[in-house]
This record gives structure tokens, sequence and C-alpha cells, in this order.
């Protein structure tokens, strides 16, 4: 700051000197030092003053003085001066003496002799230090998490909405996507593709698909507000569920036999698919679209989160003590989010466990005990929240985001710190699916690609997945419905 | 009620330099808990100047402020000390990555005559002293991350003529290669002003 103020009043002299007067002969020229470029910046122009007269003093001349470069030379020695790392001990101590008189400097600085012990090394866990400290836990050998994705797919005729989940992967190892009016799906296991089914452009787009647990049937949300149930292995429609919504389906859960489905008019409608009229239960409290549902692992307790950025835990047991027959209560409102809530995930190894993640402004992820209704923990992820999954083997747990990485991010859990971050697609992440043994993530973007990620570990080294025997299949009994 | 008030008011020089020493002692537990010089759980809570304070209680560290403290309080009443720093310090490389200036102003004249006191409310210098303190703790938010194990440090700038004490020696001041500096709040009792100030390495990686 003081540099500048030197520089201003010295520009400011500079401006003065413009208008010197030429060389006059009645002047005394000053004497210079012998310095060639300060003697070409004065032109002198009478034979008069050519003679140079010699004088003891020097008497500066203003006018004529080239202030720019007189102040660089002047500048210029004592940056030399500066730059000479040189200096010898005795200048130093000479200098010091100087210092110390004339400023009048007199202080000593002391520093008290006996220091405090240093913090324990444990503390930091650094793996250098091997101290025997009760922090040492056993240390798993660090997966190579790959930083991009295993397998990329055309995935052509993508809707790119937010509110939609068209991406869903069946515990038989087939990929279900929704791109547009059809539904394909792909084998895992050959790697083939098949189309499910097709709808008219009227009843289209397919706006949310979901296997059902024995992975074999799945359900199929439209665009018109109704519910299709179709047989992957013989490819035939089994039912079609009118008369649940009254607009797009765009969020579906199965729970056993229970199909529950959540629409644009912010119902959500439990749907027994084994009954004629297959409304069993509904719940009421969403005023904007349902995006996203979950049934937790126990089926005990369902998470609906939707536009309106509210987030509803809903329990069975409540439906039987209520004033309005087949209306549900909710067990918990919770209205932390500021934006959409449309990623859940229930936590797979700590029951009560929920994770929630929000588009839009406020970005983060948050967790919740869903016995109490505590937000255990919020973080800021950066960019808008599409989807959660949980890693069913490790504690850590996958999110995808959009703008503007387009990233997934892997955190450890419940440290929340970042493990991983995968880039690779190149328009907000919306749909995430996970494989039935656990290891890949399938993922589907508005960039109309389908890309695989080993996240969660290498297949190999998994544990074969048990054969999907959980769960009743609903239509065992039935070759088909009516 | 009157003469109740009065006898708070009256600050002494050994009531000053009593304030100021403490409050140094406090400060510099405060910056080591919220810097993470020692672990979180070796600190222990109690309630000073109105705010729930920590105070280490590793042995080591309380001997050693303890030490400081005493000593600081024995300069400040002979007028003699003119700052106090706390360095941060690297451990394995024992480059300052902090330092904490505490510059301390005396009213010579108090010192010069015995006797003379001033007047000051005691609630007032606790309220200047408690922004202080709420001020260090919320360094944290701009002060850059200490990712490696630190060790501290205290200097004292005395009167050239001072007699140096048996536990001190002399130093060099420490000093940080282009620091970023802040000024805190600072408090005054009247016969002592202390001003504070944090120096710390400028991290270029940061991004603005």
């Amino acid at each position: 700051m003081d540099s500048g103020s030197t520089s201003s009043s010295i520009s400011s002299k500079t401006s003065l000197s413009r208008s010197r007067v030429p060389f006059d002969e009645t002047n005394i020229p000053p004497r210079y030092p012998r310095n060639p470029s300060l003697n070409s910046g004065v032109r002198r122009t009478s034979k008069a003053s050519a003679t140079t007269q010699n004088f003891d003093r020097f008497i500066p001349d203003r006018l004529s003085t080239d202030m720019d470069i007189a102040r660089c030379l002047l500048t210029q020695a004592r940056r030399d001066k500066e730059n000479n790392a040189v200096v010898s001990p005795s200048k130093e101590v000479y200098r010091k003496r100087l210092a110390e008189t004339i400023l009048q400097n007199r202080t000593q600085i002391l520093s008290f002799k006996s220091k405090p012990a240093a913090p324990i090394d444990a503390w930091y866990n650094e793996p250098s230090t091997s101290n025997q400290v009760s922090y040492q836990k056993s240390v798993k050998p660090r997966r190579h998490i790959p930083q991009s994705s295993e397998r990329t797919l055309d995935a052509p005729d993508l809707v790119d909405d937010y509110y939609l989940n068209l991406l869903d992967w069946g515990s038989a190892n087939v990929l279900a996507i929704a791109l547009g009016s059809t539904v394909y799906l792909w084998d895992a296991t050959t790697g083939s593709t098949s189309e499910l089914m097709t709808v008219e452009e009227e009843d289209g787009p397919v706006t949310s698909v979901n296997w059902a647990p024995d992975g074999r049937h799945i359900a199929v949300g439209l665009n018109n507000s109704d519910v299709q149930l179709w047989d992957s292995a013989n490819n035939c429609l089994l039912r079609t569920l009118k008369g649940a919504h009254r607009s797009r389906v765009g969020a579906l859960a199965w729970s056993n036999q229970i199909l529950t489905t959540g629409g644009m008019d912010g119902m959500i409608v439990d749907n027994d698919v084994r009954i004629r009229s297959h409304i069993v239960q509904t719940y009421t409290g969403h005023t904007h679209e349902v995006c996203g549902l979950k049934w937790s692992g126990s089926g005990q307790q369902l998470a609906s989160g939707g536009n309106d950025n509210l987030l509803h835990i809903w329990d069975v047991s409540m439906s039987s003590s209520n004033a309005v027959p087949n209306q549900n209560q909710w067990l918990h409102r919770l209205d932390d989010h500021m934006a959409a809530v449309k990623a859940i995930a229930w936590c797979p190894f700590q029951s009560n466990l929920l994770a929630t993640g929000e588009g839009g402004n406020d970005r983060s992820i948050k967790f919740w005990n869903t016995h109490t209704g505590a937000c255990l923990n919020s973080i800021d992820a950066r960019s808008q929240v599409c989807s959660l999954l949980w890693n069913k083997n490790e504690k850590e747990l996958l999110s995808s985001h959009g703008f503007t990485n387009n990233q997934l991010t892997l955190w450890k859990y419940p440290s929340m710190v970042k493990m991983a971050e995968l880039t690779g697609h190149t328009s907000r992440v919306l749909f995430m699916a996970q494989s039935p043994d656990g290891c890949t993530v399938a993922t589907a973007a508005g960039d109309e690609t389908l890309r695989f990620w080993n996240v969660f570990g290498n297949p190999e080294s998994q544990k074969s997945a048990p054969k999907s025997n959980a769960g009743i299949a609903p239509f065992a009994k039935y070759n088909h419905i009516r | 009620m009157a003469s109740r008030t009065q006898s708070r008011d009256i600050i002494t020089l050994k009531g000053s330099s009593a304030i100021v020493s403490e409050f140094f002692g406090y400060a510099a537990n405060s910056i080591l808990y919220n810097r993470g010089v020692y672990p979180e759980e070796s600190f222990a809570k109690v309630k000073k100047y109105g705010l729930p304070l920590l105070l280490s209680q590793d042995e080591s560290v309380k001997a050693f402020i303890s030490g400081v403290t005493s000593q600081l309080s024995e300069w400040l009443e002979s007028g003699m000390l003119q700052r106090v720093v706390l360095v941060v310090m690297s451990r394995a490389t024992s480059e300052v990555l902090e330092r904490w200036n505490f510059n301390i102003e005396t009213d010579s004249e108090v010192v010069k005559t015995k006797g003379v006191s001033r007047e000051k409310s005691d609630k007032e210098i606790m309220r200047e002293i408690q922004a202080i303190m709420r001020q260090i703790a919320s360094s944290i938010t701009y002060l850059p991350c200490l990712e490696e194990p630190c060790v501290i440090d205290v200097l004292a700038y005395t009167d050239i003529d001072v007699q140096i004490p048996t536990m001190w020696i002399e130093s060099d001041a420490k000093l940080i290669e282009n620091p970023q500096m802040v000024k805190l709040c600072s408090f005054d009792t009247k016969i002592h002003k202390v001003n504070t100030l944090v120096s710390y390495k400028n991290n270029d990686d940061d991004d603005e």
C-alpha cells in the first residue's frame, strides 16, 4: 500500500516535468553522473552549453530530469542490494546494532524452555507410526474402485425427466429400462437385449418400472395413470391396474404381493395384485408428484418423497386404527428438505436408518432415524442428488448427481468421507440400479447412455449370490390371472 | 450497594496483570482445542467469561501454560512485557504455520507510581474478552486446516534490560513468510490493552 502512494506522487511529478522548457543557455547545466542512459534524456541544443562546467555541488534540475529513469536507477540500486543474498556476518551484526540504536528497538524475544509434550501419534491414525494403542483396528485392504464405467450401452429416447423411475435391476439379474414408450430387458448374465412391451403413443411414455421380488414379474407405470403387470418369462401382459391414480404413475415399490404406486396427483396407493379390487390402502399426504417410493427391508415402513419437498414415513401398523377406512396416516412428516426428494434408500445393515437426497438448490443428503423421525446427519453434496444406493457389503453409500459433474460419489458411512467420484456421464445421472449380487451399479442419464460401474466390489471376489427364492412369488399358484 | 460496585470497578496493576495472564491461559487452551493441536478428548469444559471454554487436561500442557502465565503476570506487573506470541509449528518440519500475536500496551504511568488504579467495570472487560474468545473459536472457518501433527511455543517480547528468568531462553521471532493476517478484537483494562492478531501461512493452493 505504501508503494502505491509513492508511485502516484512520482507520476504527478512526471506530469509536471512533461512541460519542460527546452534547455536554455542561461541555465547552469547540472552535473549528471556519468551514465549514458541519463545523458541521452537531455538534449543540449545550444553550443555554449556543450562546455562541461565542473562544480562541486550537484544541483538537481527537476524540469530536465527524466523522472522515470531516475527512479528506476535509484530503486534498482536497492533491488540489487536486496537480491544480494551473501551478506557477511559482521555486516549483519553492524546492521543490527545500528538498527537498535537508531530505531530504539529495545525488545528481546524469549521463549519458554520446557515445551509441552507433543500430541500422541495415534491420534492422527498415521499408518507409519506403529503405536500399539487402542485406536488400532483391523485395516482391510483398500479395494480398487475403477474410475470409469465398465460398460456403456446406448439408451436412445430415454426420457430426461427427474421425477420418473425408468431403471430397475431384477433379482433374476435382468435389467429393465424404459425408453420412450417401450420397455427393454437386458439380461446381465448373457448380455442379450429383448423388448418386453410397447404401449401406444397416447398411453405412453412409460413413467416407471419396477421388478417384483421374484424377479419374473414387472410392474410398468404409464403416463396415462395405468399400471401394467407383465410376465417377463412369457412376455405377456397379466393385468392392468386402472383407476388408482388420476395422472401419471412415477414411482413404484413392491412389498411381497403389494404393489405401492405413487402418482403425480400426490396419491400413494397400495395395490394387492392378487385380488380383483386391488386398491387396499391409500396414503394421502403429498401435495405434489410422488417421485421417490421405497419400502424398508422389513416391509414395515414405507418412505415416500415428493416434489413438495416432503418426506413421509408410513407404518403398516398404523393402518388399522383410523377413522377413515383404508387410509393411512403418516408416521412422520419430515420437511427438512428444500427440494424434491427423489433419492431414497433404506440402510441394509442398520434398521430404521434412511438416507434421502434432494435435487435442486439444497443438494443435501440427510440421514434419518425412522423410528423417532430425527434427522441424524445432513451433508452438502455440492450438486443435485438424483439417486442413492447403499452398498450391501460395506458401509458405503453411493449417490448420483447432476450439474455440473454428473458424477457418482461414493461416501464412507458414517464419516461421510468421499471415497471416490466416478465421472463419465455427460448429463445428470437420473436413474441408478444395483445388481442382485451387489457389486455392479447401472446408471442411466439424459445423455442416453446406460453405464455399468463395478463400484461396490469385483464380482469375482463376492460370494455367489444366493438364488432368489426369497419373497413369495405373487402369481406362483396361477398360470394366468382371470 | 454503591460501595460494592465501586470495589469491583477499580482495577489495580496487579489485578490487571492477573486478568491479562489468565486471559492468555484460556486463549492458549482455546487455540489448542480449536486448531486441533491436541486431541479433543483431552479437554474438559469449564465456564469462564460467560462461555463454555475448554481446558486441556494433559499434564504437560497444563504445566507449560501455568509456567508461562505466572511469568507473564510477573512481567506485566513490572510493565516489561510488550507482546506474547503463541506459535504453532509443524512437528516434522518445524515450519511455523500459525502465529497468534497478543500485543500488550501498558499504561506506563500506572507502572511507575504505586497505588494508582483505574476504573473500568468488570462486566465490560469480560464482554470484551468474551468477544475475543468467540473470534478464536470461529477462526477455524478461515484458517487453513492443520493436517500434520503440530507443536506449540510461546514467545514473549520484553524490554531489553529485563533479566532473563531461569526457564526462558532467547529465541528468534519465528516469523512467517508472506503471512495472511487477521486482526481480532482487543480488550482493555485501562492499564493494559491487549490486541490480538493471527497470522498464518498463506496456502497458495486454496481457491478463493
